[in-house]
């Protein structure tokens, strides 16, 4: 009895501390930023301007942070997948990874978060260590591109967090992935 | 802030209440060895004929036997008779049917409560008295002493220490509701009764160790969104966080002695093997490579490392000395070799092994340099060898999920235990009891 409500206490008060659903979390964050910039974060230089709108309307240089929520933008995808125990970027994602770069160049305060991934197949720590490689790769490659590493952070979840449960080469496709976090 | 703190308290209540898990394993045998050694294990006696004995010794004990694959125990029904005392023993009829072994005896309640347990085994050809023994046990004790009548008998009749009476730890995860799921740390006896939860959590655990004395594990968890290394006393439920650097903290190892744990941390930007000093808290960097090294486990003198690394492309294993940390690949068969670990006379390696896309469980032997496949599965991880080397469990992925399965370490037995709900995965099978 007891056991069971400690159990329930358990489970609201971790899954409360650390929020779990990326994309809640993602435009959750990235509205925040624009938040405290117009309202208590006086230091900004955009705070002088026009705040929010900043970012939004200034146009063809740099890349609109509301873009993120625009389904047609390269923003929109935030998967890279890989091969099999293979860290290298496939060519079909290279726009995804410079248009995240720009966005990230254009908004020096937003950070984002490589999570890596790996499918079920082989031992578990190495899977572990393949998606560090692999969220790895994705920030070396934004680096290069004019990030500042201090932007990005990488975790890697292996083959604990698989997006298909089943076990066929589709799900496993599906699973070697680097998600791409605001 | 305060509800990290929530989060915490909440994480120790769990651990120190250490519940009995509902679910338990239970062990299906696929196949046997041909020449297994036949026995019988006969009903054992019980003072207050009436009433229901306490066990049922027999039932434990043959299970025992048969699941090492060594035995053939007769079953109660083709039994002639039925003794339970030497001289009652008719070893004529038990000879005409070949059967060369017997094992009986006695439960007696003792005034203050308490069981005796007294048991004989018997050579049936020579028609004498090989063991025998008096257990007390408690009614808490009865499943240990059967197992280690169980050690006796197959110490006896092998030459080699049984290992029924220890216990192995292994990973349960639960699917609570969509992408929801509930990690448990779980201890159980051997044979996989008496399962007992020492950690949940929403997030992933993974890789338990146990310390060579069986007093602590060690394992990864990412309550804190980013893995890190735990030790946690299993008696007492205390635990300590050991390893949290920026990057991947995981694959603890234990050092034969219990002083050092070894483990990989990619703190430097690529995973490397380190040794963590445990009194004084001292990192030794092992292995020094831009590839992925991972996945450490010591040889039983302490001198050496195995480890998994992609320096030559895929993953393959390597075996490094502390001394002078001069890498030797040890696997060129099949194009993916991981997750090794010694056997416990140091004489080989039981590893995953990736071949036309199938991942077993298999055997390298060091002095010859052969490997030899030893499960016929398409998912198979995380082997741990029993500690008198005999047997071997792992994890399998099958249509229904993951549960463990184990096989005998020349490959001749299998058997699976099947949990009934959720998955059931990472097994870490413990050291003998101290003695």
């Amino acid at each position: 009895m007891t056991v069971k409500h400690v159990f329930a206490g358990l489970l609201i008060c971790l899954l409360s501390a650390c929020s779990s659903t990326p994309d809640k979390s993602s435009s959750a964050t990235v509205e925040d930023k624009g938040a405290t910039t117009s309202s208590n974060d006086d230091s900004q230089s955009s705070s002088t301007d026009s705040g929010v709108k900043t970012y939004g309307t200034d146009g063809d240089s740099a890349t609109s942070i509301t873009a993120l929520d625009d389904p047609q933008s390269p923003l929109a995808v935030r998967t890279i997948y890989f091969e099999f125990d293979s860290s290298e970027i496939q060519p079909q994602f290279r726009d995804t990874i410079e248009a995240h770069a720009a966005l990230l160049i254009a908004n020096p305060n937003v950070i984002l978060s490589l999570e890596g991934h790996a499918d079920e197949r082989g031992s578990r720590e190495y899977n572990l260590a393949l998606g560090e490689r692999r969220s790895q790769t994705i920030k070396r490659q934004m680096v290069l591109l004019g990030v500042s590493s201090s932007q990005i952070r990488t975790t890697s979840y292996g083959e604990e967090r698989p997006i298909s449960e089943e076990h066929d080469e589709f799900a496993w496709s599906q699973n070697r992935r680097v998600e791409i976090i605001y | 802030m305060s509800f990290v703190k929530n989060a915490l308290f909440c994480f120790l209540l769990i651990m120190l209440s250490s519940v009995c898990a509902e679910d338990e394993l239970e062990i299906v045998i696929d196949k046997g060895i041909e020449n297994s050694l036949p026995i019988a294990v006969l009903p054992f006696g019980w003072s207050q004929a009436g009433n229901l004995p306490p066990i049922d010794m027999m039932a434990i004990i043959a299970n025992d036997l048969a699941r090492s694959g060594r035995f053939a125990p007769m079953s109660e029904a083709d039994m002639p008779q039925k003794p339970t005392q030497m001289q009652q023993v008719n070893f004529k009829d038990w000879r005409l049917l070949g059967m060369e072994n017997l094992l009986m005896g006695n439960i007696r309640l003792n005034a203050d409560g308490n069981y005796d347990i007294e048991f004989r085994l018997i050579d049936v050809y020579k028609g004498k008295q090989l063991s025998g023994f008096r257990i007390p046990a408690t009614a808490a004790q009865l499943r240990r002493t059967a197992h280690q009548i169980s050690d006796i008998v197959f110490e006896k009749l092998t030459g080699i220490r049984g290992a029924f009476n220890t216990r192995i730890a292994y990973i349960t995860v639960r699917r609570l509701e969509e992408r929801k799921k509930l990690y448990s740390l779980q201890i159980a006896d051997a044979d996989g009764y008496n399962p007992q939860i020492l950690l949940e959590s929403p997030e992933p655990l993974l890789s338990p160790a146990w310390s060579p004395d069986g007093s602590r594990l060690a394992y990864v968890s990412f309550e804190s969104r980013n893995s890190a290394i735990y030790i946690q006393d299993v008696l007492s439920g205390k635990r300590e966080k050991v390893a949290s650097n920026p990057g991947i903290n995981s694959a603890p190892a234990w050092s034969p002695d219990g002083s050092r744990l070894a483990l990989t941390l990619s703190k430097g930007g690529d995973p490397e093997i380190f040794v963590l000093h445990l009194s004084s808290g001292t990192l030794q960097q092992i292995t020094r490579n831009r590839a992925i090294d991972t996945e450490p486990s010591w040889s039983p003198d302490g001198k050496k490392l195995a480890f998994t690394s992609d320096r030559g492309g895929g993953p393959q294993i390597y075996e490094i000395k502390l001394q002078d940390k001069r890498p030797t690949r040890l696997t060129f068969d099949g194009v993916y070799n991981a997750r090794p670990r010694y056997s416990p006379d140091g004489k080989s390696l039981v590893m995953i092994h990736g071949e036309n896309k199938r991942y077993r469980i298999a055997i390298l032997d060091l002095a010859g340099g052969y490997l030899n496949v030893l499960t016929e599965s398409r998912l198979d991880e995380s082997p741990s060898f029993s500690p008198n080397g005999s047997m071997i469990m792992y994890a399998t992925t099958v249509y229904r999920g993951t549960e463990l399965a184990a096989v005998s370490a020349d490959g001749s037995v299998h058997q699976r235990l099947a949990l009934q709900e959720g998955e059931v995965r990472e097994p870490a099978w413990g050291p003998f009891p101290r003695q």
